[in-house]
């Protein structure tokens, strides 16, 4: 009986053969080519000039990572805690902006953060550009106060007549960019763990005489880290390699792996070997970052998925 | 008197390297209730499997009216089984999950033409409903199977085989997820619906009261081999071997040399029994069920034994001997503390000889089968090996 | 977990839904601004929806997007179903190593499925390309000698990264489901294919349904891998968005987010007070 049902998969095996190893192999297969076809490392040789695009990536997913978890962790807790018609309401709201495109939901937020942007026109309206204009001259004053006194070459040449707080082509707003549009898949994997907790083990923690605190920090925590750990990985993995964001809210300034990479297949310097490369490359790090975080966690669960 | 309807001819199954049957020969009248009784991993779930045709032999027949069934496929088997968890489908009601069998159009093939037969709305209500009244289910109908309690469930899925009128129902241990009580009623319920449907049903076990309380044949397996068959009474007081012995009910299981015909000793000391044919001196196994010794005066007794144990068990008391550095099980009315100094009798009836087999000096001074059971099977339960034993299905 | 929330817990909870919201809303409220600027507010109108509608770029995108997303998502339905049942009636030395493998689409990033699959259908075509020459050249025929990406390819594209989700979605409800159903059907006289309609189908419906609004949302909501796909002359509907983000910035695109988050609004609403009616009905039963 079992066999002639496994033969189902036939087809879509070989669809995975076709349209996933084989794709995966080529990446592979380029890396080490150069132009004329031969074998090469020189790929892996240039890279070193993007160095600091790789650490620049890196760094801005790791932050972006981090302020998700921050924000999401909390939220899914509150949202266990609360009554279940409530949390359908608030499962709702948390997945409704995924349904959005997210290019849709990241030009939102450039018509917030422009240089003429609601945000800033808020900032004028209720006096915070004018108060940062008066601090920044007051720090000025107080910097060369001390430049005179004590012989230092602080800073005194803060802008003070500011018209605008520049937020957008920045690395900040990459960032919120990021937080923004992945935070949803760092709620949902904690919550549905928190959920899935056995009730009976926080009471038994609580008859054992542990306090609310320490219910947390022994017991749900622990026990949650399967969910942290697969959001961590969906909200890192999108974000290490994401182009349209840093497009949008970064202007260009803030190149991150993923233009690098769209450049070299579809920009102007059409490189397909170099950019198989860098996709290696970015590939085998995040994998590296993954192997390392699971056996850490010991978290042998799959990703949740939605 | 009564017909041989199935029988299993020199039957061989074995997955990889593992033999799980060897060469079983074995045969089931019409009309019978028949057990097959063993621990797990013992063979018998995989001889029903053989029957209900979930699988082949790796040699041997089947025969079914006399006819090698070993290649017809399970739907075209006029067998129909009740599954251990009850295998209910959720989607379905009770109506309709008695009802399935009976909506597949059945294709008769009359030499040339092949026919298919549907039965009438009318048909399949009147059937299904008179399945409900014999499994006393009458109004629950309607009821989604999740609503049922689990012996509901379990008299649900019995309707839903027998609706399809099977000349064998086959039980793939039903009653196992039933708690003791409920497991009670079941068993005379199930008798009471093999007598009225008056069909053959082959029951699979490990429960050895259960299979000696319904049965009218009980078939004790293991390590894939037949280890006895007989009426529960034969199974219980004449057991072949020690392991026959020891899995049904308690007894304490001594060596003994048969001196001679009618006299077997046992701790260098002469008792009376009832066997006879084996050589002269051949060293034996003594069976000695708990409530065949009687406690006398130390003086008067056959043997003499200190007390270490007592447990209260309602009807009697449990008390454990120590008889010469052996351990006994004893059940008697009387009270003895421990500690206690006894004589015990026994009647020449109630010591059986075996012949030594490869279960000999297996199980230690006394035991209680069932028991030692649920903590090995319950501490090697693994579903891991077990899906893996199923793959090997049909291979 | 029965504790009670506490105030500051709703007023975090409300900050970050103030968050994740209020972008939308001025989305939404700019998409009725009589003006171009997506900043300044200078009267109601609904002129950009009239544009938007007369706009043909937009509307072959969207139209593209529905297509290629249906389509793609009843491909997957179906090779992901059968492929679960496939995978779970493996042996495990098997059914391992092609979970991983259907897994990849989903853990890589987007852009190096995206990248694989450009490089491929390139590769691919140069196959083609050359073989068609050959065939020409020896036996006459008129086959094109270049291809090139287009609406096949980003279909491919779509069913290759859809499938990995509905197979995810039917596993789970493969294993749940009790490994004697299917023989209980065959010993109640079922054939293969009967029990297979008959009982494995409506045992997983959920896990199938689940699969395909996955299945269907990520097919929209793609940008990446129809980016590297799609090549020049076809165009979803995102990618429409961000070639305009890149050019001029119209508030069409304000009004297309509006319809869109309307639309997937109503769509939650419905599902999610089905779903509530039926626990409720579910609970009534039990009780």
């Amino acid at each position: 009986m079992k066999n002639r049902l496994s033969l189902l998969a036939g087809p879509y095996v070989v669809w995975m053969a076709l349209f996933v190893v084989a794709p995966i192999f080529l990446v592979v297969i380029y890396a080490f080519s150069s132009a004329g076809g031969g074998f090469t490392l020189d790929n892996f040789a240039k890279m070193s000039t993007y160095w600091v695009v790789f650490v620049r990536s890196f760094e801005l997913a790791l932050i972006a990572t981090f302020i998700c978890l921050l924000i999401g962790y909390p939220l899914a807790y509150i949202m266990a805690k609360e009554g279940p018609g409530f949390q359908r309401i608030a499962m709702v709201l948390i997945m409704l902006p995924m349904w959005m495109n997210f290019l849709l939901r990241t030009y939102a937020w450039m018509s917030i953060l422009e240089n003429t942007g609601l945000l800033n026109q808020f900032f004028q309206a209720v006096g915070i550009i004018d108060l940062g204009n008066l601090i920044n001259g007051w720090l000025n004053n107080l910097c060369a106060g001390l430049n005179d006194l004590l012989g230092l070459s602080l800073n005194t040449a803060r802008d003070t007549n500011m018209e605008y707080f520049k937020m957008i082509n920045t690395s900040g707003a990459v960032v919120l960019g990021m937080v923004y549009n992945y935070l949803p898949f760092m709620v949902l994997p904690i919550y549905s763990v928190i959920m899935k907790l056995d009730h009976s083990l926080l009471e038994a923690a609580r008859d054992l005489g542990a306090s609310t605190g320490r219910v947390f920090r022994k017991v749900i925590f622990p026990l949650s880290l399967p969910g942290v750990l697969s959001g961590i990985t969906m909200v890192f993995v999108p974000s290490v390699s994401t182009f349209a964001i840093s497009r949008l809210l970064g202007g260009g300034n803030e190149l991150l792996l993923g233009d690098l990479i769209e450049r070299q297949f579809l920009g102007s310097a059409y490189n397909a070997q170099l950019g198989s490369a860098i996709s290696l490359v970015m590939m085998l790090v995040v994998l590296i970052c993954m192997y390392v975080m699971n056996r850490f966690g010991e978290g042998e669960e799959q990703a949740v998925m939605l | 008197m009564a017909k041989e309807l199935i029988r299993l001819s020199d039957c061989f199954v074995q997955f990889d390297d593992d033999i799980i049957l060897d060469h079983i020969n074995l045969y089931i009248n019409d009309k019978e209730f028949l057990t097959l009784l063993g621990p797990s991993g013992c063979g018998k779930t995989t001889t029903l499997r053989l029957i209900g045709g979930f699988l082949k032999p790796t040699s041997g027949e089947v025969l079914f009216d006399g006819a090698k069934i070993n290649d017809v496929p399970p739907h075209k088997r006029a067998v129909n089984t009740v599954f251990q968890k009850y295998a209910l489908f959720p989607h379905l009601n009770v109506f309709e999950n008695i009802a399935f069998g009976l909506r597949i159009p059945k294709t008769e093939s009359d030499g040339k033409k092949q026919r298919k037969i549907k039965l009438s709305e009318e048909e399949i209500q009147r059937r299904v409903m008179e399945m409900l009244e014999v499994v006393n289910l009458k109004g629950f109908e309607k009821r989604s199977i999740a609503s049922l309690s689990g012996g509901q469930q379990q008299r649900v899925s019995i309707a839903r085989a027998l609706v399809n009128q099977p000349k064998v129902l086959l039980l793939d241990e039903p009653l196992g997820a039933l708690d003791l009580r409920l497991r009670k009623d079941m068993q005379n319920e199930l008798k009471r619906i093999q007598q009225q449907m008056g069909i053959t049903f082959i029951y699979v076990t490990h429960d050895q009261e259960e299979a000696l309380a319904m049965s009218d044949t009980v078939v004790v397996m293991d390590g894939g081999k037949i280890q006895q068959i007989g009426t529960p009474e034969d199974i219980y007081n004449e057991p072949k071997n020690a392991f026959v012995a020891d899995f049904i009910g308690e007894s304490n299981i001594i060596d003994g040399i048969m001196r001679a015909d009618g006299v077997v000793e046992i701790f260098n000391r002469k008792f009376q029994c009832l066997d006879k044919g084996f050589a002269k001196d051949e060293p034996v196994d003594v069976v000695i069920r708990p409530e065949d010794i009687d406690i006398v005066p130390e003086s008067e007794g056959q043997l003499r034994g200190t007390v270490t144990n007592v447990t209260f068990k309602g009807v009697h008391y449990d008390i454990i001997v120590d008889f010469y550095g052996f351990k006994w099980l004893i059940q008697t009315t009387d009270f003895c503390p421990v500690g206690a100094v006894i004589g015990i009798k026994i009647d020449p009836d109630g010591i059986h000889v075996m012949k030594k087999s490869q279960y000999s000096g297996m199980f230690g001074d006394y035991s209680s089968y069932s028991e030692e059971y649920e903590e090995i099977s319950d501490a090697d339960y693994d579903p891991d090996a077990e899906e893996e034993q199923e793959e090997g299905d049909e291979e | 977990m029965k504790q009670r929330s506490s105030i500051l817990d709703r007023l975090f909870m409300g900050l970050v839904f103030f968050f994740l919201y209020a972008p939308i809303f001025l989305l939404i409220i700019f998409s009725f601004n009589d003006s171009k600027s997506r900043t300044v507010w200078q009267g109601f109108t609904l002129d950009w929806y009239v544009e938007l509608f007369q706009d043909s770029a937009i509307m072959s995108s969207i139209y593209t997007t529905l297509l290629v997303s249906v389509i793609a998502t009843v491909v997957a339905t179906v090779a992901g179903t059968f492929a679960a049942i496939g995978f779970y009636n493996m042996r495990r030395r098997w059914r391992n190593p092609l979970i991983t493998i259907n897994n990849i689409p989903m853990m890589s990033a987007e852009i190096v499925m995206g990248v694989s699959l450009c490089l491929f259908f390139v590769a691919a075509f140069g196959l083609f390309g050359t073989a068609a020459q050959w065939l020409n050249n020896t036996l006459g025929t008129n086959l094109p000698t270049r291809y090139y990406l287009g609406f096949p390819t980003l279909l491919i594209a779509h069913i290759t990264f859809n499938t990995p989700y509905v197979v995810l979605a039917v596993m789970p409800k493969l294993q749940q489901m009790d490994k004697h159903l299917v023989e209980a059907a065959q010993d109640l006289g079922c054939t293969w294919r009967q029990a297979f309609w008959k009982v494995i189908i409506p045992e997983i419906k959920p896990g199938i349904v689940n699969g395909m609004l996955i299945a269907f949302t990520m097919s929209v909501d793609d940008f990446v891998i129809s980016y590297f796909t799609a090549g020049s002359s076809t165009s979803t509907l995102a990618m429409t968005i961000y070639g305009m983000t890149k050019k001029r910035i119209s508030p069409k695109i304000n009004a297309v987010s509006t319809l869109l988050f309307v639309t997937v609004l109503i769509l939650l609403v419905i599902v999610n007070v089905r779903e509530a009616h039926q626990a409720k009905a579910k609970n009534a039963a039990r009780s």
